[in-house]
């Protein structure tokens, strides 16, 4: 039982493993700029035709947003028994 | 007359279910939900069952393909929602969930704008019966919040109704071009039902309250048959392009505050409503049609999201991320599911999400709404943000709390799979799903090389950030205030202001007028006449040389016998007299 425990606890709580999930993150990334060389985009608005865009955009918004929860979350977070 | 108003059959069709025992009753709602969906399959186009009532004249059953669309996965969701709750056993709150889908089937199939209210209310009060069958003191409370809020909205909108009716002569439901005082007011209690900010508040409020089977149920239907309203009487209002942006993005920031997982879940409906609200709002066809495929799309991962945190729910007992974590290792099949809802509500290719949110972006691009599109993109990365990873990474990663609850039980599991297919099957053959839509429009192709690589840039490098901040976005055992605060907190403060304040000044004038001001007329009235006398009797004393002890002796009798009314023939005749001359001069 013990045993099993620990090999359970191999799973994904293994720093190594965490690691390689991190240099698989950065990958997929990086390949999904990829396709971009070869693709002919079809700017709309201007600014969607910069390189990259969308990962900017993806990238600096979610930075954005979870800022203002963050800031946010001092006015907003109250003890779970707040209207008790 | 082979058409059967879809909404009475299921309503009609409550009424054996307590009769049923064991698992029996569960066959027969899903059965009785599996042949309300052929109903409405076989329902041909036009209206019908127009009765008259009360000078009033209603249409029951106006059938077109858009109140079919929103038919169809109303029953369907019905249906997988019924197999999800094979445990339960409790007629109540099968029953209320029948009256619930029921008048919301009513509501859409609802041609005249009298019998739209009158489901628009039963829905109300039947979905409250999922939140209060809880049974916690959380959930009454919250359910008795939820119901008078909808009470609120329900009479906003009968106002309007009322107001609309009375100035157009007519009771029929269709496009709604007059912009006044009834029409602003329908809207109103419409926009209450779609969770729009700071209308909102009641959702987040009262769904994570509300029993497993019921937050599944409840997630569907009280806000799509809003959306559906707004698609067929406010197209191209474009106040709701504005409220549908700020629905995206309100409702993002709120789940990533949020710890409990049925509440971060709560948020992102409003955040996805927020995009159909958006599209309706834009108005043109490939957005409208946009708006309904989205609702379509959006009840399936939904409910899949809500039956994944329902069973974790029901198999631990624990809703709070705080407390939740690591159970990959014992709900693996959960897991999947729920993270395939999770992929699906963030629009990732191959899922529903993608083939539906796009036609509503598309239909901002055509239209050059530059600010739109921004948000509406920026939006969807934060929905990859907090329901695409945060919901499953702290449920079922993260921390491994020792929680070891196991599976759950089959039917669950069937009702997810089923669900999780839907998700993927639109996805990738969107076509099932574009043949349906209420308005003609050329055939999208949501399946480009640049929509496929913008689209995974923009959730890749959002789950980056996500990681990144990771630190940022740990939990903590606390809630977030939202408007609701104005009728919980600030009902008690008002009270308490109230309180003190009416009941101060009751105070100051109880002093100022009863005891101050009568006192004194009273006082006045004891001892005017006697002081009346001393002025006449103190120059008397000191002439006939009394001294102070004495002149003081004598004027305590004099008001003790003017107090008693003893007073001799010839004081009275005095004090008469003096009387009459100040009356005279003065």
């Amino acid at each position: 039982m013990e045993e099993e425990e620990k090999k359970e606890s191999h799973l994904l709580y293994q720093p190594g493993v965490i690691r390689k999930l991190w240099i698989m993150l950065y990958l997929i990334c990086g390949l999904t700029l990829v396709p971009e060389f070869f693709i002919e985009r079809e700017p709309h608005f201007g600014i969607d035709a910069y390189f990259g865009f969308f990962a900017l955009l993806g990238f600096a918004s979610c930075i954005v947003l979870i800022m203002i929860a963050k800031a946010g979350g001092i006015v907003l977070k109250r003890k779970e028994d707040y209207y008790d | 007359m082979t058409d059967f108003p879809p909404a009475w059959f299921l309503i009609l069709g409550s009424l054996p279910v307590p009769f049923f025992k064991g698992n029996l009753k569960n066959w027969y709602l899903i059965f009785l939900t599996a042949a309300a969906f052929y109903l409405i399959s076989q329902l041909s186009a036009g209206s019908s069952w127009q009765i008259q009532f009360s000078g009033f004249n209603l249409t029951l059953l106006r059938v077109d393909k858009l109140s079919k669309i929103f038919g169809y996965i109303f029953t369907l969701n019905a249906f997988a929602a019924f197999i999800y709750a094979f445990y339960l056993k409790d007629s109540t709150q099968h029953i209320a969930a029948l009256f619930y889908i029921g008048s919301a089937l009513g509501a859409v199939f609802a041609g005249d704008l009298v019998s739209l209210y009158f489901y628009w209310e039963v829905m109300a009060v039947a979905s409250s019966f999922l939140i209060l069958s809880r049974k916690t003191s959380k959930s009454m409370n919250a359910g008795m919040r939820y119901i008078l809020v909808h009470i609120f909205g329900g009479l906003c909108l009968l106002a309007g109704i009322i107001i609309h009716i009375s100035s157009t002569g007519s009771t029929d439901f269709n496009t709604i071009t007059d912009h006044n005082m009834g029409t602003y007011l329908m809207l109103l209690g419409i926009l209450v039902n779609a969770a729009a900010p700071p209308l909102s508040a009641w959702l987040s409020d009262a769904y994570p309250e509300a029993t497993v089977t019921g937050g599944v149920i409840l997630s569907a239907y009280t806000t799509k048959t809003a959306v559906y309203t707004l698609i067929r009487g406010f197209p191209g209002w474009e106040i709701l392009i504005v409220v549908g942006c700020v629905m995206t993005i309100y409702g993002i920031i709120y789940a990533l505050l949020e710890n409990d997982m049925r509440r971060i879940l709560a948020y992102s409906i409003i955040n996805q409503v927020g995009f159909m609200v958006t599209g309706i709002g834009i108005g043109t066809t490939m957005a409208l049609n946009g708006a309904a495929a989205h609702a379509f799309a959006h009840i399936i991962y939904k409910a899949l999201l809500w039956m994944s945190a329902g069973s974790v729910l029901y198999m631990t007992g624990k809703s709070k991320c705080t407390e939740l974590g690591g159970l990959y290792k014992t709900m693996p099949w959960t897991l999947l599911f729920g993270v395939i809802g999770a992929l699906a509500i963030s629009s990732f290719p191959g899922t529903s999400g993608f083939t539906t949110k796009s036609l509503i972006i598309k239909g901002a691009i055509n239209e050059h709404l530059t600010w739109v599109w921004l948000v509406l993109e920026i939006a969807s990365a934060g929905v990859f943000l907090h329901a695409g990873i945060k919901f499953p990474y702290f449920v079922f990663f993260a921390k491994d709390r020792g929680l070891r609850p196991g599976e759950t039980n089959k039917p669950m599991l069937i009702a997810m799979g089923f669900m999780a297919f839907l998700c993927i099957f639109i996805g990738i053959y969107p076509k099932i799903l574009y043949d349906i839509l209420p308005f003609d429009m050329k055939y999208y192709q949501a399946y480009t090389a640049v929509h496929v690589t913008t689209q995974l840039q923009l959730l890749m490098f959002s789950a980056l950030v996500f990681f990144l901040l990771l630190s940022l976005l740990k939990r903590t055992e606390t809630i977030a205030v939202d408007t609701d605060w104005f009728y919980r907190k600030g009902g008690r403060i008002f009270y308490s202001v109230m309180d003190k304040g009416l009941n101060g000044l009751n105070n100051a004038a109880d002093k100022f007028f009863v005891k101050g001001i009568t006192g004194s007329i009273i006082r006045f009235s004891q001892n005017a006449p006697a002081s009346i006398m001393l002025l006449f009797f103190i120059p008397y004393w000191s002439i006939i040389g009394l001294d102070p002890a004495k002149k003081a002796a004598r004027k305590e009798k004099l008001y003790r016998s003017f107090s008693a009314g003893a007073l001799s023939v010839g004081l009275i005749s005095i004090s008469v007299t003096l009387y009459l001359c100040i009356l005279f001069f003065v």
